[in-house]
């Protein structure tokens, strides 16, 4: 059994990044408090159960996780789980004139990325559907593995690596269209 | 450009995402590496999505209210664990 005091201590750690990962997920800053209150309340009480040396951030991950989609099962009947247009490799890129002819310096579609703002990148991500949202957070924002997000999620490896796979063209695409709504791209090649 | 310079092409942009995350065996990661070594258009975009990569992952951060941390902080005591007076609930006094 883990020591609790430490336990206690680095749960509390995480908190920052928990919060956020549940703002994504529930799009709500009201419902994410109550989300990341919910799963500390369920992790200290199953802490008995925790073992030390194994992986804290990826047990309070699958805490918040299945917390979040249990709460959403429960209100909605059916989880959010639309499929999504498939779109092209290198979307973006692309689409901002990457490969094309470019003077020395910076590229243009690097510039670009430099000028995103975080509410462009919170916004595109909040607009994938759940079933891609979730597998999309947990590997580019938190860092987590095929396999770590596999076990977050309960599903299999393969359906990570899809999800991911279309979630990442489709996030691509949604930050071309808010950067595009904003004026940080031009739309002439839409 | 010759065809198979296009296959190759085509097979490194098909696993970009797989190259980035470090899910690929070393054997197909060499591949991937020796073709950017030679071809400069995939290593632009290549060297693209791993900048998107690190914009996606620094700018998705909030900052929580400090309202939760008091309230985890009750609960945690109420559960019967004592956080260090001076822990993380309060980054300000480290």
């Amino acid at each position: 059994m883990a020591d609790p005091e430490r336990f206690a201590d680095e749960a509390l750690d995480l908190m920052p990044s928990l919060y956020s990962a549940a703002l994504r997920m529930t799009r709500n800053r009201a419902e994410a408090e109550d989300l990341v209150q919910e799963t500390y309340l369920k992790a200290y009480r199953a802490y008995g159960g925790f073992q030390e040396g194994t992986n804290l951030k990826a047990w309070m991950y699958r805490i918040l996780t299945n917390t979040f989609i249990n709460a959403y099962r429960a209100r909605k009947r059916r989880p959010e789980e639309s499929d999504l247009d498939d779109v092209e490799d290198l979307y973006l890129y692309r689409r901002l004139g990457g490969g094309q002819a470019q003077v020395v310096g910076r590229s243009a579609e690097e510039e670009v990325l430099e000028r995103i703002t975080d509410d462009q990148v919170k916004a595109a991500l909040e607009s994938l559907p759940t079933n891609f949202r979730i597998p999309v957070l947990l590997a580019d924002v938190e860092g987590f593995s095929y396999k770590e997000i596999a076990e977050i999620m309960e599903v299999p490896v393969g359906t990570v690596m899809s999800r991911l796979h279309r979630g990442r063209k489709a996030l691509e695409k949604a930050l071309y269209d808010y950067g595009v709504e904003r004026g940080l791209a031009t739309s002439q090649d839409r | 450009m010759g065809a198979s310079e296009h296959q190759e092409c085509w097979e490194a942009v098909h696993r970009i995402y797989h190259f980035l995350d470090g899910e690929l065996t070393a054997e197909r990661r060499e591949a991937i590496r020796e073709h950017l070594d030679s071809c400069e258009p995939c290593l632009h975009a290549f060297g693209f999505e791993a900048e998107l990569r690190k914009v996606v992952a620094s700018k998705c951060r909030d900052e929580p209210p400090s309202e939760l941390r008091d309230r985890l902080a009750f609960m945690l005591r109420k559960e019967g664990f004592e956080p260090r007076p001076d822990g993380p609930l309060d980054p300000s006094s480290t």
